[in-house]
């Protein structure tokens, strides 16, 4: 009982922060709604026994990613538009909700099986979520997990470039086409 | 026990919010926040089917998918700073250098 109750809640909220994301005017709030949408859907990540990505949602999502968000709002200081959508967002609109429709009658049509693993919660719980994740993580997908590191150290070296201030002479700005 | 599908429904709103989201806004900081919300349901559905089929590969690519986000923020956040200083645009709709 208190699971559905949990589950109610959290996919209640985590739906409505989405909205306000993407409908509020002022960038700030929509980032303070997104805060909302990703620490309610680490409170999901736990009622499916995901303690470990719970606890890097919050840390990874949440404390870094958008706070980077934030600052560069702040930043920037972006003024908040009168016009903030596009003109034809209508139609945009309608098709997005016909699609998500469509989805939800796949979704609940659909008959949901396969075959099951070896990790259940009991033999999770016996050693704890970390040390399951951290023997995957260095066992199966260690090939992925190097691969994510030059990655990542491929996006701080390209951010760093495109970011740092140009020393010689400024080009003039081109854009700004008609 | 929750069903699957109520996780798979949620994801799916969710995925449509965010899609949504690139669709309609003009401001490109909030385009990017869209993706991240896009992201956050696919890890969403990786996590449920990682629980109901006890299986440890739903969670591992949910981890992999929240490196690549942190790296896109970076990367995107970065190049939205280099038109921002450039006065090129502050709208994607007006951001078209490199069409033809």
């Amino acid at each position: 009982m208190m699971m559905y109750v949990l589950f109610g809640y959290f996919a209640t909220v985590s739906i409505l922060s989405g909205i306000f994301t993407i409908a509020l005017k002022n960038p700030v709030h929509c980032g303070l709604s997104l805060l909302s949408l990703l620490l309610h859907v680490a409170g999901l990540f736990v009622l499916l026994n995901a303690e470990f990505l719970f606890a890097v949602q919050i840390i990874v999502y949440a404390g870094a990613i958008l706070v980077l968000y934030l600052f560069v709002l702040m930043l920037l200081s972006l003024k908040t538009e009168e016009q903030y959508l596009h003109k034809k967002y209508p139609f945009f609109l309608f098709a997005g909700v016909a699609i998500l429709g469509e989805l939800l009658i796949l979704v609940f049509q659909t008959p949901y099986g396969g075959a099951k693993g070896t990790a259940t919660p009991e033999i999770v719980l016996q050693t704890g979520p970390s040390h399951a994740v951290g023997i995957t993580m260095f066992s199966d997908y260690l090939l992925l997990f190097e691969i994510v590191g030059v990655f990542l150290l491929g996006a701080i070296i390209g951010a760093i470039v495109l970011a740092k201030t140009p020393t010689g002479p400024v080009p003039e700005p081109t854009g700004q086409r008609k | 026990m929750i069903p699957l599908s109520a996780y798979v429904a949620l994801s799916a709103i969710l995925f449509m919010t965010g899609l949504l989201g690139v669709l309609i806004r003009r401001n490109f900081i909030i385009v990017l926040m869209s993706v991240e919300i896009m992201l956050n349901a696919a890890n969403i559905n990786l996590v449920a089917f990682s629980h109901y089929l006890s299986s440890m590969a739903g969670q591992m690519a949910a981890l992999f998918v929240i490196a690549i986000a942190a790296g896109e923020a970076a990367v995107g956040l970065a190049i939205i700073i280099v038109v921002f200083r450039g006065k090129i645009a502050t709208n994607v709709d007006q951001i078209n250098l490199l069409k033809w």
